[in-house]
């Protein structure tokens, strides 16, 4: 059975997005990609450094692999539109993850923000991620506005804590007619394989493989953990119960009935 | 005369186009985007922008990030 995730107009199999920031280089980079077989990847659009010569990301990144440019830094609507504008104008598609932080503290998104630059990106033809607290309401009206899909947070970003947002995640999965992924916060592979248990479409994650010991390995790691995730919630996952039973059966026992 | 690049003041010659100008810093033209007082200037335009005084560049590029 072939399942995979049709999304703004591509066919993605493997269900782990990676972000790119925080590897130690480009090339470690490169290979953790490769090497757990990742068709999505995020990169951010920052000014360049006119007096160094730096190295382009996107010559590591695979081929095949898709790129979503996040407009991390954008404190507003405004500014995300215009990241995601110079974003297109360098030619790497359209995906656009609208991420609007103000909040230093936390890192928490701005729902409102991030709900009006989807309307404005979408419009203009945009295939919109929009990073977002998981609040239902506004889920259905980033739905409205058009989002292609959306990714509620598991945790706040870089803090590798899980899917502290678990409840209000499944009510998203549930209720929505679009993928929900999960971006932020997950920080061990079975983070990620609770996010697809429940029925996610894919997850994203960036620090806890960036910083691991071996990014390569922990990659794959998570990999494998979103695929067995995922097969568990397509092939069906039993029901809990309060009531023990026997795995064995409970006849042909080797001694002597009284 | 003076002109702003990403927030810095820089002194350039006068005349010079947008398309000299990324050539004289360097640039790899296919993996960067220029704002030009917040115009975006697709490649093909760069030769006929000529820089003015007090102009304000925007040079883009992408950086990993999650």
């Amino acid at each position: 059975m072939q399942d995979t995730l049709k999304i703004g107009g591509k066919v993605i199999a493997n269900r782990l997005f990676i972000g790119t920031g925080k590897f130690s280089s480009y090339e470690l980079m490169k290979k953790a990609l490769a090497e757990s077989s990742v068709e999505v990847a995020t990169v951010a659009l920052r000014r360049v450094d006119v007096d160094s010569k730096q190295e382009n990301i996107l010559d590591y990144i695979p081929k095949g692999c898709n790129v979503m440019i996040n407009t991390s830094g954008a404190r507003n609507a405004e500014e995300a539109v215009r990241i995601a504008r110079l974003a297109k104008a360098v030619g790497s598609g359209n995906w656009i993850k609208i991420e609007v932080v103000r909040d230093n503290k936390y890192l928490l998104p701005d729902n409102i923000e991030t709900l009006k630059a989807t309307e404005i990106l979408a419009k203009e033809g945009f295939v919109v991620f929009p990073y977002m607290s998981p609040d239902l309401s506004v889920a259905r009206r980033m739905l409205e506005a058009g989002a292609a899909a959306v990714m509620p947070l598991g945790s706040p970003i870089g803090t590798n804590r899980g899917l502290k947002t678990k409840e209000l995640v499944e009510i998203l999965v549930k209720e929505l007619s679009i993928p929900v992924i999960v971006d932020a916060g997950l920080g061990r592979p079975s983070d990620a394989c609770i996010c697809m248990e429940l029925g996610c479409a894919a997850v994203l994650v960036n620090t806890a493989i960036a910083v691991a010991r071996n990014p390569v390995g922990y990659a794959v790691a998570f990999s494998k953990a979103v695929e067995a995730g995922r097969l568990a919630y397509v092939t069906g996952i039993p029901l809990n119960s309060d009531n023990p039973s026997p795995s064995s059966p409970l006849t042909g026992f080797l001694r002597n009935e009284n | 005369m003076k002109i702003k690049i990403n927030g810095k003041n820089e002194d350039i010659e006068k005349r010079l186009n947008l398309d000299q100008l990324i050539l004289e810093k360097g640039l790899c033209a296919e993996r960067i985007v220029v704002e030009h007082n917040l115009r975006i200037v697709p490649k093909e335009e760069w030769k006929r922008v000529i820089l003015h005084e007090l102009d304000n560049i925007e040079i883009v590029s992408f950086v990993g990030g999650g």
